[in-house]
C-alpha cells in the first residue's frame, strides 16, 4: 500500500525558514485538499518533497513506503513513484513532447516502450484530455497557454502512473471545460491504489475531485485539518482568522 | 569604443599571396589575440617544417570533375587572397592543389565527398593545402569535406559560385585529440548565387577555421551556418566575416556551440561590414554557447559595422551560458536520469540547426558524434 509520510518537515530557501514543521501522510486510495493563502508555503512543500535543489530540508522526513525520499536524488523520487504537477511548468525548448515523454515512460519503467505502443498510448491520453494530437512534435511546454500546460501534466500523471501525485494548483487558469476534462483525468488516476496530494485556492475543482481530508496551510505549516466540509467554510469565510493566528 | 578599438572594415585590410606580408604574430593582434600561438606548432612563424602527411581523396558525382594541379593553375587564388599569416603560409607552401568543377547547369546526382585525412600523426611536423570548388552558373551542388585522422594542416578553400548557382557545403572537422587545423574557407558569390555552408567542428587539440564570404553582384545569398562542441583541453576557433561590397545581398550566420570538461575554449567571432556601395542587404548573425560544466570558456564577439544608411535588415546577438537547471528539474522530476536530462536538453540546443544539414547520412554521422562527445 502506498503511503507518502511527511513528518516535521522544515525547509528553508536561503537562511529564510519557510516551512516550520508540516506532518502530513497521504495513504492509497486517500485524496488530501491543501488549501492556504498566498505565500503560506504550499508550492514549497511540493518542490522539497520533489527535490527541487533550490530548497533545503534542515530538519525531519519524508518517506514513500517507508523509503527515506530525502536520500533520493530528484529522479529516483520520480521512479520509486512520486509525481509533481507543477503550478508553473517549465519550458524546456528543442525538446518535443513526445521525445520528453518516451524518454520519462522509459525511466520510469526501465524499459522502452514499443514505439507503436507508445504512439497509441500517447493519442488514447491526449484524446481523453481533448488535447490537440499536433502537441506531441511542439517542444515541451513551451508557448502553451496556461491551461494546455496544466492538461501536459495531467496527460504526464496518466502517462507515468505513479503512486503518488502531488498536484500544486493544477486548477488554476482552466476555464471551465479544461477544469472538467483534467478533473476527468485525476479521477481516472485516483481510481488506482494511489495517493493524492492536491493543493489548491479553490473548491471548484473539489466538486469534480473530492478530497477526503482537506488541511488548511498558513504561515508554513498545517494549522487546521477536515473533511471536505472544511473547503466549504474557506470558501465563505476565506484564511484571514488563520493568517492573523499564525502570524 | 575604446580609444585603441580600430574599425572593423579596417581590420580586414590586407590581403596577399606573400606570406612576408604579414608580420609574425605576437599574440597582441586582434585576429590573434585569442589563439594560442603555442600550439600552432610553428605554423604562424615559418618554424614548421613540412614533413607532415595529408592525403586528399575525392568522391566525386558523376556531373563533375577532379583534377589534381600544381601551383601554376591560373584558377588558383582568383576568388580569394589570403588574408592572415598562417593563410599566405599555406597559400606560398602547398604543392597540389585539389580542383573540383561543376560545369555550368549541371546538378550533382551526389554530393561530392572531399576525405582530408591526416595520416601523419600532428607529431610529425606541417602539411599545406589548397581546394578549389568552382559552380559554374545554374549549376548546383554539394559539398561535403570531411576531415579525419590527425595532422598540423593548414590550408585554405575556395568557393566559387558563379551566377544563378547554388554551393552546399558541409565541413566537417573530426581530427584526433591532437591535431592542429589553421583554415581559410572562401566563399566569391555571384549575382543570384546561393551558398550554403554547415560547418561541424568536433576534433582536435586547436582549430581555428576563418569562414568568408564576398559578392560579386546583387541577389547573392549566404547562410552561414555552425555547430562545435568543445572538450577538456581543446580550443575551437571560428571567425566569420561577411563583407557585404554590392548592393542587395542576403547573409545569415547561426553558429552554435556546447563546452564541456577544463580548459574547453571556444572563440566565436562574426564580422559583417556593409560598405557604403552595399545598399538594401539584410544580414543576421547569432551566435549562442551552452557551457555545460565549470572550467570552459567561450568567447563570443559579433561585429557588425554599418557604413550605409540603406539596409534592408542588419542584427546581431549572442549569448553564452549554463544549462537552466529548472529545465533538468523538470525532466528529472519526470524520473529521466541527470545524463539523460543533460542530453536532451543538449540536444534540445542543436536541434534546429540539425535539421540545416540536408545530407542525411551526414546529419546522422553528426547527431551521433554529438552523442559520443555527451557520452564522455
Ligand atoms: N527562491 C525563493 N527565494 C526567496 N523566497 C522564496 C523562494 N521561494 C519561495 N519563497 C518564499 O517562500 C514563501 C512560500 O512560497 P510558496 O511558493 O511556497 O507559497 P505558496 O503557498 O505556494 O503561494 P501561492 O499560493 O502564491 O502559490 C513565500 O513567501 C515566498 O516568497
Ligand atoms: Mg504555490
Amino acid at each position: 500500500m502506498p503511503t507518502l509520510e511527511i513528518r516535521d518537515l522544515h525547509v528553508a530557501v536561503g537562511d529564510k525558514e519557510i516551512l516550520r514543521g508540516v506532518d502530513l501522510t497521504v495513504g492509497a486510495g486517500e485524496t488530501h485538499a491543501i488549501m492556504g493563502p498566498n505565500g503560506s508555503g504550499k508550492s514549497t512543500l511540493a518542490y522539497a518533497v520533489a527535490g527541487h535543489p533550490k530548497y533545503t530540508i534542515t530538519s525531519g522526513a519524508v518517506l514513500l513506503d517507508g523509503e527515506d525520499v530525502l536520500e533520493m536524488s530528484v529522479d529516483e523520487r520520480a521512479r520509486a513513484g512520486l509525481f509533481l504537477a507543477m503550478q508553473y511548468p517549465v519550458e524546456v525548448p528543442g525538446v518535443s513532447v513526445s521525445n520528453f515523454l518516451r524518454s520519462a515512460i522509459t525511466s520510469v519503467r526501465g524499459e522502452a516502450p514499443k514505439l507503436r505502443q507508445f504512439a497509441k498510448d500517447l493519442k488514447a491520453g491526449m484524446d481523453a484530455l481533448s488535447m490537440d494530437p499536433a502537441f506531441a512534435q511542439r517542444n515541451t511546454n513551451e508557448g502553451f497557454s496556461g491551461g494546455e500546460k496544466k492538461r501536459h501534466e495531467i496527460l504526464q500523471l496518466e502517462l507515468l502512473k505513479p503512486k503518488i501525485a502531488i498536484l500544486d494548483e493544477t486548477d488554476s487558469g482552466l476555464d471551465i471545460d479544461a477544469l472538467r476534462v483534467v478533473s476527468e483525468g485525476i479521477n481516472r488516476f485516483r481510481s488506482g491504489d494511489t495517493g493524492v496530494l492536491l493543493i489548491t485556492h479553490y473548491t471548484r475543482i473539489l466538486r469534480y475531485v473530492k478530497p477526503d481530508f482537506v488541511h488548511v496551510f498558513a504561515g508554513g505549516r498545517i494549522v487546521e485539518e477536515g473533511g471536505p466540509e472544511l473547503a466549504e467554510k474557506l470558501e465563505a469565510e476565506g484564511y484571514e482568522s488563520y493568517t492573523k493566528a499564525s502570524a | 569604443m575604446g580609444l585603441d578599438t580600430k574599425p572593423l572594415s579596417t581590420l580586414h585590410e590586407i590581403s596577399s599571396y606573400n606570406v612576408a606580408d604579414f608580420p609574425v604574430p605576437t599574440g597582441r593582434e586582434e585576429e590573434w589575440r585569442f589563439t594560442p600561438l603555442s600550439r600552432l606548432r610553428g605554423l604562424h612563424d615559418g618554424t614548421a617544417e613540412v614533413t607532415g602527411s595529408v592525403v586528399v581523396e575525392v568522391d566525386a558525382a558523376p556531373e563533375a570533375t577532379v583534377e589534381t594541379v600544381g601551383r601554376e593553375d591560373a584558377r588558383i587564388g582568383r576568388a580569394y587572397v589570403p588574408a592572415d599569416r598562417v593563410s599566405a603560409q599555406a597559400y606560398s607552401s602547398f604543392e597540389k592543389a585539389t580542383v573540383v568543377t561543376v560545369p555550368r547547369e549541371a546538378v550533382t546526382s551526389k554530393p561530392i565527398v572531399i576525405g582530408v585525412r591526416g595520416t601523419g600523426g600532428a607529431g610529425a611536423g606541417a602539411a599545406y593545402g589548397h581546394i578549389l570548388i568552382d559552380v559554374g552558373p545554374m549549376a548546383e551542388a554539394v559539398v561535403v569535406l570531411d576531415h579525419r585522422g590527425s595532422a598540423v594542416y593548414a590550408d585554405n578553400v575556395e568557393f566559387d559560385v558563379a551566377e544563378g548557382a547554388t554551393l552546399k557545403v558541409v565541413s566537417l572537422q573530426d581530427w584526433d585529440d591532437d591535431a592542429v587545423h589553421v583554415s581559410h574557407h572562401h566563399a566569391r558569390i555571384g549575382k543570384d548565387a546561393t551558398f550554403r555552408s554547415f560547418v561541424v567542428t568536433l576534433g582536435g587539440d586547436l582549430v581555428r577555421l576563418s569562414p568568408s564570404v564576398s559578392y560579386t553582384a546583387p541577389g547573392g545569398d549566404a547562410d552561414l551556418t555552425g555547430l562545435y562542441f568543445a572538450d577538456a583541453r581543446q580550443h575551437l576557433e571560428h571567425r566569420l566575416l561577411v563583407d557585404h561590397t554590392v548592393p542587395k545581398c542576403r547573409s545569415n550566420v547561426t553558429y552554435k556551440g556546447a563546452l564541456q570538461g577544463d580548459g574547453a575554449h571556444a572563440v566565436w567571432i562574426g564580422d559583417v561590414i556593409i560598405r557604403a556601395e552595399a545598399e538594401g542587404t539584410d544580414t543576421y548573425e547569432l551566435n549562442r554557447n551552452l557551457i555545460l560544466t565549470d572550467g570552459a570558456r567561450a568567447d563570443s564577439v559579433p561585429n557588425l559595422e554599418i557604413l550605409t544608411g540603406e539596409v534592408a535588415g542588419a542584427g546581431h546577438a549572442s549569448a553564452s551560458g549554463r544549462i537552466d537547471d529548472e529545465h533538468i528539474f523538470y525532466l528529472q522530476a519526470r524520473g529521466i536520469p541527470l545524463d539523460e536530462a543533460r542530453r536532451l536538453v543538449v540536444h534540445g540546443f542543436f536541434a534546429r540547426l540539425l535539421e540545416k544539414i540536408e545530407v542525411p547520412e551526414i546529419r546522422e554521422r553528426v547527431l551521433s558524434a554529438v552523442e559520443a562527445e555527451l557520452a564522455r
